[in-house]
């Protein structure tokens, strides 16, 4: 449990103060600021080596050697040759003056596109003693094509070293982007390697190469993609066990692992998400598609916040939990797959660096409204709609969120600006909110109808999504409080656990930390005074009743979506390995109708839907897909969200 | 007994009593005494290095209690008859409290921290000087028959708790000081081979087989005052190993006192098949299963010709990678060490007052050439000494085939002095230990043995490991923690490590000590450094044992334990 726990349990966040950097660039000319002196503090290695000095130290590593001697059937010199034109599709080339570039036109592009770009400096001071100290790895959130940009930016504006970062190879077919990305410091990597053993090693030993030098801060999306929901996604592995390989083997003493949380009051892309979450496939990324796409610069999107987080020593989190011995009897650069004990390692270190990631997201009033307006899809009245997300304000605060929530401004401008951001999905009309619908010929089919109204919806579900980390633990408590007879803590914390699990791909929890999680949830619904607890019960508390229904509530879409209605009525669930593996026994006892095997589904990577014939379900819960049709679930336009949830009897809760 | 090593040195602080650091009443570091080429020297730049490095001040002071407190020794557990019979058979005992604690300690840091506060703790009972093989015999026997815990000691120069005796040990514990045994009995001239009775001093053996043009070639740092017997238990190491070899490379056949009788070859066969080699059960056995009395060891002609030097490198990566390819090339000369650049400054603070103004000059035209001709960055560059041994041709054809592969590594020759002095700080680097001890340092050194491809990591996070626990357990100024290469191998290197700090401020400053050394080893030990290269297990590091050779390893050690010592007469409690 460690440090994540020690912060859990203090659950109001840190004050944090946030300057925003664009003030300065409208104030002062971009030319001057890009042209400044740039002279950030020596990282803790040697100097930086040239890019081809870099790339020579990978193609004559010993680790490279030995891949390169086992590729049998090839001559070694066509196999060393390959390995160099891997090397040279992937490889960074950072230089200075495209940062100047690049720092001159995103002065121009970000003060049109934002109001503020919010950063936290004592974030930014902590993370300028990290780097002196040990390599550094950048690991932000992914919610906009966007994000690495902001960063390189900013790291340019506090005179910090430029990250390498790691991109996907789209953005390098972009010509001339892809070049400027390139000499920005981005490498480039190919989707779906798979089992491809040259470009794992190349690939591996460039990233290394960089955390062992040390020269810049390695920055990549743990989440592995752009989540399209808004919602955290559960960690990819891959770069994380390479940036955690050089700890492992000794060649760096530490590693700071410094979670970086970037919000959006309005996401850039956010209709472009609703139609890939609808299936419809996502844009190529082109220098034309992005020349066309410059409409997006006429809106206004709002403040965005940089929230750096502190540096979570990955020496600290391995004390005790992993045997630095374990290369002791064999050459460290042999290639081979990282341990059982490195991979349970890394799955953590990842998964909580998503957690803090989520701890430090500032959200916008917007994302409570959106909240309960998804609960009152076909419409609500503004003055009951103000009211409940001032009530919900004071809830989510006694969770922990991180709230920009201006204090010398009036409540109510404050909720009616930040929904204005939002015309496109919401409208105020007579003291009344509406979800807006795309327009359109009259609908032909109910299929039609259903597609204009989803887009709506989902963008409204993506901006609660920004929240629902705030309340997730709570919410799974007073979910469980609600199916367990009497009171017992035992009971419930039995019913969380299998919540948890059954979860286990919809939200993040760091793996082995089932009793931290409850006892976080427990906690929080102390704090906002929902439950009362003694020694083995936890009772709800008739004065906060509401916040307990109000609480389950945001999950029943959630619980809704992974009971998927069979042709029979037989219940399939997804990730059904999961509960299994947990709850052999329960399954059939929660599910005695049960005919079929179950059925685990395949996630698509891209994030959009695969034609695949067969029940599917998306990241995103609110919808599911069933035999290519596509339907809103009701569980999402409850006409009654202010109730309990309204669980099948053959349910597990 | 006659004169012992006891008459001249220090109860509780390294070394001979007339040689000692001191800073004085100008503040100058001086090293007193006649014994070695620094002696009578004053050091002008030890005070400013010491107070810089430690963030001390010569104002605080922690002088050592100056005598013993006899009345502070517990009185002896005697067993009566087993010192009648002693008697009775002529040897020499004696329960005089001095010989008993002198006999109490090796030299850790908390050995000599608590005799030099006048803490007294457990010691031995008796001391006996058996004065050949067979005096060992009769000791045996006798200790047998009346269940007496029998310690051999030898020089008393053990860093790994070896000499302490186990709290736990209820029995009359016997020091069984071997000093009096030691005579060359033969030179073998044909075979070039000397037997000697295990007690002999090192720098006595080596000084006696040169009077007959002979040598050994085993020279540890602590050959002044340890003992042949002593380096036969621990698996001892020397400086010029790359020459002569290790101690267990050097012994061709050892003769041992163990409760079950006595243990020896039956020839002296220069190599033999007939099973494990007895003498690996008895080399770094550390004193539990008997005494050895007797080695034949080889012997080689004087060298002709000896020549020191020394290498600059512009940073220790780039002097580690030079000895990694003189060890590839198998080139070494008799002696190759890197020191880092800590102990490049420490060196140089240690530099006694020039006599010209000449050489004072000459000091900074180098200085000047190195650091702003060459770049060299004073924080970065270190050095390597070097010492090449045999005939004057080869010797010479040796150097330069060295400094050629230094030269690949942006090495620069540096000079005879500068190697030269480098060897001679070894011995006094010792005493150092004593005047910081004075001024509220306190510090230790350890070592290992590592492969070649992790000995840049292992340094890097030892020393790094031992500035955070310092910093950590509230030590409130950054420690001294510097290392050096001192060894090289086929397949890697052995590794040394200096670590002090000043304690000004802590409550239990021995506690802080111990926990930071203990922190550091594990560091070693996940860098895929050994447990020990030449210091031994002892009781200080029995911790790992299981750790270090499996499970099933231990209980091999264990079962012969068992059958050559039943009734743990050699109790010290070592090793296992």
């Amino acid at each position: 449990g460690g440090h994540l726990l020690q912060s859990a349990q203090s659950s109001r966040a840190e004050p944090a103060s946030f300057v925003d950097i664009l003030e300065e660039r409208r104030r002062g000319s971009d030319i001057s600021h890009a042209l400044r002196a740039f002279s950030p503090p020596p990282g803790c290695g040697a100097p930086p080596p040239s890019p081809s000095a870099l790339n020579k130290m990978v193609l004559e590593s010993q680790h490279l050697r030995y891949v390169v001697a086992a590729e049998s059937g090839k001559p070694q010199a066509r196999v060393r040759e390959e390995a160099a034109a891997l090397l040279d599709e992937m490889s960074q080339n950072l230089q200075v003056t495209f940062i100047r570039l690049l720092g001159f036109a995103l002065s121009k592009i970000f003060t049109r596109l934002f109001r503020r770009i919010q950063v936290n400096e004592d974030g930014l001071a902590r993370l300028q003693q990290a780097t002196q100290e040990h390599p550094v790895i950048l690991m932000p959130n992914h919610r906009s094509y966007v994000d690495f940009l902001v960063l390189s930016y900013i790291m340019f504006t506090y005179d910090l070293s430029i990250p390498v970062i790691a991109a996907g190879i789209p953005l390098m077919g972009m010509s001339l982007i892809g070049e400027i990305f390139r000499r920005s410091g981005a490498f480039f990597i190919r989707r779906a390697i798979g089992s491809d053993k040259l470009y794992w090693a190349v690939l591996s030993e460039y990233v290394r190469t960089i955390v062992r030098t040390g020269f810049a801060p390695v920055e990549f999306y743990v989440e592995g993609l752009r989540s399209r929901t808004l919602k955290s996604l559960t960690p990819k592995m891959g770069m994380m066990h390479m940036v955690l390989e050089p700890f492992l083997k000794g060649e760096v003493y530490d590693l700071s692992l410094v979670p970086v949380s970037i919000s959006y009051d309005r996401v850039l892309e956010e209709s472009l998400l609703a139609h890939e979450l609808l299936g419809v496939p996502k844009p190529r990324e082109t220098t034309r598609g992005l020349l066309k796409a410059r409409r997006v610069l006429e809106q206004d999107y709002g403040s965005m916040h940089v929230y750096f987080g502190n540096p979570v020593s990955v020496r600290e989190l391995a004390k005790g939990r992993i045997g630095r011995g374990q290369y002791n009897l064999v050459p460290r650069d042999l290639p081979g797959r990282p341990s059982e004990e490195s991979q349970a390692f890394a799955s953590a270190a990842a998964h909580r660096v998503v957690r803090l990631q989520e701890r430090g997201t500032v959200l916008s009033p917007w994302s409570l409204t959106a909240l309960l307006v998804l609960q009152r899809p076909d419409g609500t009245r503004w003055d009951l709609l103000a009211r409940d997300t001032l009530w919900l304000r004071g809830i989510a605060l006694q969770l922990g969120a991180r709230l920009d929530w201006p204090a010398d401004l009036p409540d109510l401008e404050v909720m009616s600006s930040s929904m204005a951001l939002h015309r496109s999905v919401v409208r105020c009309e007579e003291g009344c909110v509406w979800l807006v619908e795309e327009a359109g010929p009259e609908p032909v089919t109910q299929e039609e109808g259903v597609f204009r109204r989803a887009s709506a919806v989902l963008m409204c579900a993506s901006y609660r999504n920004q929240a629902l980390h705030v309340f997730t633990r709570p919410a799974m408590v007073a979910v469980a409080m609600g199916t367990v007879p009497g009171h017992s803590q035992e009971d419930i914390y039995r019913h969380f656990c299998f919540l948890r699990d059954l979860f286990a791909n919809e939200f993040v929890f760091v793996p082995g930390c089932g009793p931290q999680d409850f006892e976080e949830g427990c906690s929080g619904l102390q704090q906002c005074g929902a439950v009362s607890a003694t020694d083995h019960e936890l009772k709800p508390t008739e004065e906060e009743r509401d916040t307990i229904v109000f609480l389950s509530a945001i999950l029943e879409p959630f619980i809704e979506t992974y009971q998927v209605t069979g042709d029979n009525c037989t219940l399939l669930y997804f990730s059904l390995r999961n509960c299994l593996s947990f709850f052999p026994s329960h399954f059939r006892e929660i599910f005695p109708n049960s005919t079929r095997n179950p059925v685990t589904l395949r996630r698509d990577t891209e994030g959009y839907l695969p034609p695949t014939p067969t029940c599917c379900k998306l990241q995103c819960p609110n919808i599911y897909f069933r035999q290519s049709h596509c339907r809103i679930h009701p569980g999402s336009c409850s006409p009654t969200p202010l109730c309990g949830p309204q669980v099948a009897t053959s349910s597990p809760i | 007994p006659k004169a012992t090593l006891q008459d001249i040195m220090k109860w509780n602080g390294w070394g001979y009593s007339d040689s000692r650091f001191l800073f004085n009443k100008k503040g100058q570091g001086e090293f007193t005494g006649k014994r070695y080429r620094l002696s009578g020297m004053i050091l002008p730049s030890l005070k400013d290095w010491f107070e810089a490095t430690f963030g001390t001040s010569l104002q605080h002071k922690t002088p050592a209690t100056p005598t013993l407190n006899v009345s502070a020794v517990p009185p002896p557990n005697l067993v009566e008859p087993f010192v009648e019979e002693l008697k009775v058979a002529g040897v020499a005992a004696s329960h005089d409290p001095e010989g008993r604690v002198f006999r109490s300690h090796g030299h850790c840091l908390h050995e000599i921290f608590a005799l030099r506060e006048g803490r007294i703790g457990r010691v031995p009972d008796l001391v006996v000087w058996p004065n050949c093989h067979n005096d060992v015999v009769k000791i045996v026997e006798l200790a047998c028959k009346y269940n007496v815990c029998l310690m051999p000691y030898g020089g008393g120069t053990s860093v790994s708790s070896a000499l302490e005796c186990p709290l736990e040990e209820t029995r009359s514990v016997v020091s069984l000081d071997t000093s009096q045994m030691n005579r060359i009995l033969w030179i073998d001239e044909k075979n070039l081979t000397v037997h000697v009775e295990a007690g002999i001093i090192g720098q006595d053996l080596e000084r006696q087989l040169n009077e007959s043009g002979y040598c050994t070639g085993h020279e540890p740092d602590s050959m002044e005052f340890s003992s042949l017997g002593g380096w036969v238990a621990t698996r001892a190491s020397g400086m010029k190993k790359n020459i002569y070899g290790n101690i267990e490379d050097l012994v061709v056949h050892i003769k041992m006192v163990t409760p079950r009788g006595v243990i020896e070859k039956s020839c002296q066969g220069p190599r033999m098949s007939t099973g494990p080699d007895i003498h690996h059960f008895i080399m770094g056995s550390e004193g539990t299963l008997g005494v050895v009395t007797e080695v034949t060891m080889k012997i080689r002609p004087l060298p002709e010709y000896q020549k020191y030097g020394s290498i600059v490198f512009p940073n220790f990566q780039q002097g580690v990678s030079c000895l990694r390819e003189v060890a590839r090339q198998r080139c070494a000369p008799a002696s190759i060490r890197l020191m880092d650049n800590e102990q490049f400054q420490f060196g140089h603070a240690l530099k006694p007052q020039v006599s010209s103004i000449f050489t004072s000059f000459l000091d900074g035209l180098k200085k000047f050439y190195i650091t702003k001709f060459k770049g060299f960055e004073p924080h970065h560059l270190c050095v390597a000494t070097l010492l090449f041994e045999g005939d004057r041709e080869k010797v010479l054809q040796h150097e330069k085939q060295v400094y050629d592969i230094a030269a690949k590594f942006g090495g620069l020759a540096a000079g005879e002095d500068n190697g030269q002095r480098g060897y001679m700080l070894t011995f006094v680097i010792a005493y150092l230990r004593d005047l910081g001890m004075d001024y509220y340092v306190i510090g230790e050194s350890f070592e290992t043995s590592v492969p070649w491809d992790r000995v840049l990591d292992l340094c890097r996070n030892v020393k790094e490991r031992i500035v955070r626990e310092c910093k950590e357990r509230g030590v409130q100024f950054p420690p001294f923690s510097t290392c050096r290469v001192t060894q090289t191998y086929d397949a890697g290197a052995c590794v040394y490590f200096y670590f002090a700090f000043n304690y000004r401020g802590l409550a239990d400053p021995l506690h802080v000590y111990e926990r930071v050394e203990h922190e550091a080893r594990e560091e070693i030990l996940a860098n895929g450094g050994s447990l020990s290269h030449h210091h031994g297990v002892g009781k200080l590091r029995k911790e790992w044992m299981r750790e270090a050779v499996s499970t099933v390893g231990l209980g091999m050690l264990q079962s012969v334990k068992e059958y050559v010592d039943p009734n743990n007469i050699f109790g010290n409690r070592n090793l296992l």
